[in-house]
């Protein structure tokens, strides 16, 4: 992703520059971000549709794979569309700076739900088997199936 | 100013999809969205096509996005016949948007899907809590409401385009304004796709 921030700035940056700000909206740049973000919206559904048929990526992975592809289409969004790449430098900032705090929160977060969820794996026992409880497939009618989920779903409960 | 309000905005969604991600790290198995969002409509569901009805709705709200900018370029050239025809281009991107996510709803409730409802077993074959349904409705419908209120102001602004208000000014200012609102809720659909759909 920075490596392309980098060629774009070569190549239209100075040019932008020079001739003020009305000529930074060049319609060239516009076409050429929404390829980029519809030719990274098709990879990805690429990629899901590769996974669904061989399973070859990995979950892992490819949850990696999308977590970047979609901060490059929100870098590319936020730089092009929403124009902030061409702004003074200190309103980059005052946007970038708190932005960097998601980063913190997404990884603080998920470790805690994932930390609840051992914890909880570990001490209470009826949630670990509400997760073997298998329902049948959907298909049949969702009413009755829920009826009949009820009275195994309170069972555990009350040998508790 | 929009730049810090749309700040403030980024936390709240931030803040939803963040709990989200929390309660489903918490949870030992997950519905899977390719189950649950394979539908296409005047398509038999039989056919079952994940992500692709999304994938389309993605690129109208990208395409609404880019007729945005070529009407708010237009307004620095301070064209204004092609700043109304853009916004119109925009305005209606956003209701093909909004006509998808009604049908996407309307789809799901008739599965049995609701708040507080939610038939889409776990990816494990278990009995799955209402989170998923919970947090998928809220979370598109605060989203939906957001593309909502942005065809109203884009609609606003094309009739103050039409009365020649921003010509009289002579700068298209609040074009820009509006311009910016709607990237931002294009921005947040894109984190919701991949934390819906995707992941």
């Amino acid at each position: 992703m920075s490596n392309q921030a980098t060629t774009h700035d070569t190549t239209h940056g100075p040019a932008a520059h020079g001739s003020g700000h009305a000529a930074s909206f060049d319609t060239k740049p516009i076409w050429r971000t929404f390829w980029i973000l519809l030719g990274i919206t098709m990879v990805e559904l690429l990629l899901a549709t590769i996974h669904l048929k061989t399973g070859f990526p990995n979950k892992y992975v490819l949850n990696g794979v999308y977590l970047i592809l979609t901060c490059a289409k929100a870098f590319y969004i936020i730089a092009e569309f929403m124009h902030l790449r061409h702004e003074i430098k200190n309103l980059i900032m005052t946007i970038a700076i708190p932005a960097c705090l998601f980063i913190w929160f997404i990884i603080a977060f998920l470790t805690d739900g994932n930390s609840f969820r051992v914890l909880r794996d570990r001490y209470d026992p009826y949630h670990v088997e509400q997760n073997t409880i298998k329902v049948a497939p959907a298909g049949g009618e969702e009413g009755p199936a829920g009826k009949e989920q009820t009275p195994p779903a309170q069972k555990p409960g009350e040998q508790q | 100013m929009m730049w810090y309000f749309l700040m403030s905005d980024a936390f709240t969604f931030g803040a939803f999809l963040i709990s989200y991600g929390t309660i489903r790290m918490s949870s030992n198995s997950w519905p899977d969205p390719n189950e649950v969002f394979r539908a296409f409509p005047f398509m038999s569901p039989e056919l079952h096509l994940p992500l692709v009805f999304v994938s389309l709705m993605t690129f109208i709200l990208i395409m609404s996005s880019v007729t945005m900018v070529l009407a708010v370029a237009a307004g620095h050239a301070g064209d204004r016949k092609k700043v109304t025809f853009y916004m119109i281009l925009t305005i209606i991107g956003g209701f093909m948007f909004l006509g998808c996510q009604a049908w996407e709803w309307t789809h799901l409730h008739g599965e049995g899907a609701w708040w507080g409802r939610n038939p889409f077993p776990n990816v494990n074959g278990s009995k799955a809590s209402t989170n998923f349904s919970n947090f998928f409705f809220t979370i598109t419908g605060f989203h939906g409401f957001h593309v909502f209120s942005g065809v109203i102001i884009n609609i606003i602004m094309l009739i103050k385009n039409l009365r020649g208000d921003f010509e009289r000014r002579g700068h298209y200012l609040m074009i820009e304004k509006a311009g910016l609102y709607w990237h931002f809720v294009d921005l947040v659909w894109v984190f919701v796709f991949t934390c819906f759909y995707l992941l």
